[in-house]
């Protein structure tokens, strides 16, 4: 059978699944619609919650990244699981006590006014769109992949099934779905890992591999000495150590916590079970689920990294295995051959002599032209960079999908690997269209605009709003504003840590706080860091410039201190808020 | 009424105290401030330097551990303050 054969199989019998699913659990009212009735087990929400909570980012460009920057990797790592510690012990059984189907809903209420609630609606909207923006990429990728189409064609695909599915089945169709999906993804991440680590290091626990010994072509050495001594000898960093300052690292790391605490499409979540015990057992079951992903993923990332270089680097064009043909065909990798000596070389900052550090060439991405070169490759417009002698270009998302290639195992691992990247993007994305339709008909049209609008009306504006979203995240998903699927879902998350976070905090912790310094906190906090994202993303700042050092991927947890200080400096010299307000609080604080 | 409402809040808040301080210390502590310092002088899990270990596996291990253990104590003060919610 043919790969292609494969991967229409599974990919086919996993849709049928989810819709399948969709249709017999579609949603009837707007309560169903927009937390499923508020009955889902423990259990089947905490798969769900995880199948929403692992996006497209994290099947698809966490692996990949982690391959390229080694220990820089671990702020993912850190920052999205530890993120959920706060969410669980911070937010969610105060805002499920609250019992309000939308974060906006309880910022509204709690700071007793309108123009807080419609404050929060715009945050929740910026940050749903940042964030499925990287899911729409993603599913370009995989769909580009698949019908060896190019990303934009592969983004207008995702969009029109994610569409389908989100705007029919409603919450309680989505979360019988996530179930589904997340059981896909985790056997599509595990299933690969567990085979690479049989070949590399004859071990069948990868996360065993991770810290035992490199065995294969003979003796063992410890795995990490092995790759640290790969990295150092082409001029890379040590993979255990990384390139990123401390100061930086720790700020991404606070950034990404943070603002998953302040995600409103994972608060709503919890929204979804029967009581705070419920929901505290609903979160141990999600962090666990996400755990099997996420102590995989830096084995993945280690093992194709070792897998990248052994396979390409000196090895001569026209020896190199298929699948690297196949991925310069569709764009995601791309050889100069700047020493014409026809074998592909692999470099690293260190062997390069100046600024430009280990880069093939300037842009973005390959640019390319007709024609093939004397080796047979396909030619490039972009300027080649003389001062590095790195040959090699591959887009960091594509490392786990080319990493059963890589290892060369069998074809239906890597079809229902591709059924798993589809799954991650599909359900997050259906996850967040979600809660920006629900922003948009909920808490816009019928909270401040509309206050009469019926129950079906809602849903009818629910699925208008969730198709204009549609529109702007595939024209952003065909161009990205980051370099990767990664990077520009960590912006989604700092301005979810600069304006939600403290909001929410301060809401359920401090009887002082008032509408006056939330709606202060908010806006200094979202526009702070938006404004630095843009500043140094697109206006053309340089990192000499940034703020200690701080990247714009980390500058979201300094947004959340300036939120803070802005907030409870300006409810201190402005009214108390009123009594009925205390009381709320005490209410919220009983579980 | 009011006074084991209080109580109940602050036993609630000295826990939150202990559960995030223990967060920080593994992630933040662990896994970035110290690492490098760990990397050289700390024991090795397996063939791997602890800090490094720390920051993508052990963390994770102990936010799992954590929320764990933080269900089991919330469920317990809510017992013990009988102030568990009713089911609907």
């Amino acid at each position: 059978m043919s790969q292609d054969l494969w991967n229409y199989l599974f990919i086919g019998a996993s849709f049928a699944l989810y819709i399948g699913i969709a249709f017999k659990q579609r949603a009837g009212s707007t309560k169903e619609y927009y937390v499923a009735g508020g009955g889902v087990s423990p259990f089947a929400n905490g798969m769900a919650t995880a199948a929403d909570w692992m996006s497209a980012a994290t099947f698809i460009s966490m692996a990949g990244t982690l391959a390229s920057s080694g220990y820089d990797g671990s702020r993912f790592l850190m920052g999205w699981t530890g993120g959920f510690v706060l969410l669980t012990v911070l937010m969610v059984p105060f805002l499920r006590k609250f019992g309000k189907a939308t974060v906006p809903d309880f910022i509204g209420d709690r700071y007793y006014s309108k123009a807080a609630r419609l404050v929060a609606v715009v945050c929740a909207i910026f940050i749903c769109l940042t964030y499925i923006m990287g899911q729409m990429r993603g599913v370009g990728i995989v769909f580009s992949q698949l019908f060896g189409i190019g990303i934009p064609a592969g983004v207008i695909i995702g969009a029109a099934i994610v569409f389908f599915y989100a705007g029919l089945g409603g919450m309680k169709g989505i979360t019988y779905t996530q179930v589904a999906q997340y059981c896909v993804m985790a056997f599509a991440y595990t299933i690969p890992a567990i085979f690479i680590a049989i070949v590399l290091t004859g071990n069948v626990i990868p996360q065993l591999g991770l810290i035992g010994e490199y065995t294969k072509g003979g003796e063992g050495t410890p795995f990490l000495e092995k790759l640290n001594a790969i990295n150092t000898e082409l001029g890379f960093s040590k993979y255990t150590d990384g390139s990123l300052a401390k100061i930086d690292m720790f700020c991404i790391t606070a950034a990404l916590m943070f603002g998953t605490a302040g995600l409103p499409h994972v608060i709503v979540r919890f929204f979804t079970v029967k009581n705070v015990k419920a929901v505290r057992s609903s979160a141990c079951w999600t962090l666990s689920f996400i755990a099997v992903i996420y102590l995989t993923a830096p084995t993945i990332g280690a093992f194709s990294r070792v897998n990248l270089i052994d396979k390409l680097h000196d090895t001569a064009y026209e020896d190199a295995p298929a699948w690297f043909q196949d991925f310069e065909e569709t764009g995601q990798m791309a050889w100069v051959d700047k020493n014409g000596d026809g074998k592909i070389q692999y470099f690293g900052p260190g062997k390069s002599d100046s600024g430009k550090a280990g880069a093939v060439f300037l842009g973005k991405g390959p640019l390319f032209a007709e024609g093939r070169g004397g080796s047979g490759e396909r030619l490039l417009t972009n300027e080649v960079v003389a001062a590095s002698p790195n040959e090699l270009w591959y887009g960091k998302d594509i490392m786990v999908m080319a990493n059963p290639h890589m290892a060369g195992l069998p074809k239906w691992v890597i079809a229902l690997l591709m059924a798993g990247c589809i799954a991650a993007a599909l359900s997050t994305a259906a996850g967040l269209l979600l809660v920006l339709s629900t922003s948009i008909s909920h808490d816009l049209m019928k909270k401040v605009v509309k206050p009469d609008l019926t129950d079906k009306e809602e849903i009818k504006w629910a699925r208008i709003a969730s198709l204009g979203a549609l529109l702007v995240a595939v024209y952003f998903g065909i161009n990205p504003p980051g370099a990767f699927v990664a990077k520009t879902v960590a912006f989604a998350f700092g301005l979810a840590a600069s304006s939600f976070f403290p909001a929410l905090l301060l809401g359920i912790f401090s009887k002082r706080m008032n509408k006056e310094g939330a709606i202060a906190g908010m806006v200094t906090g979202i526009l702070f860091t938006l404004s630095y994202i843009i500043y140094f993303s697109y206006l053309g700042g340089t990192p000499s410039q940034y703020f200690l050092g701080i990247s714009p991927e980390g500058i979201g947890f300094v947004g959340m201190i300036v939120n803070f200080i802005v907030a409870t400096t300006v409810s201190r010299l402005t009214a108390e808020p009123p009594q009925e307000i205390k009381d709320l609080v005490d209410l919220v604080r009983r579980p | 009424m009011r006074d084991a409402e209080d109580r109940y809040w602050k036993a609630n808040l000295r826990w939150l105290v202990v559960i995030l301080g223990t967060w920080f210390f593994v992630s933040f502590g662990c896994g970035i401030l110290f690492r490098d310092w760990l990397d050289e002088n700390f024991f090795k899990v397996g063939t791997a330097p602890f800090g490094f270990w720390m920051a993508q596996q052990g963390s994770i291990i102990s936010f799992v551990l954590l929320l764990i253990a933080y269900a089991k104590i919330m469920n317990g003060l809510d017992a013990k303050y009988h102030v568990e919610e009713e089911s609907k």
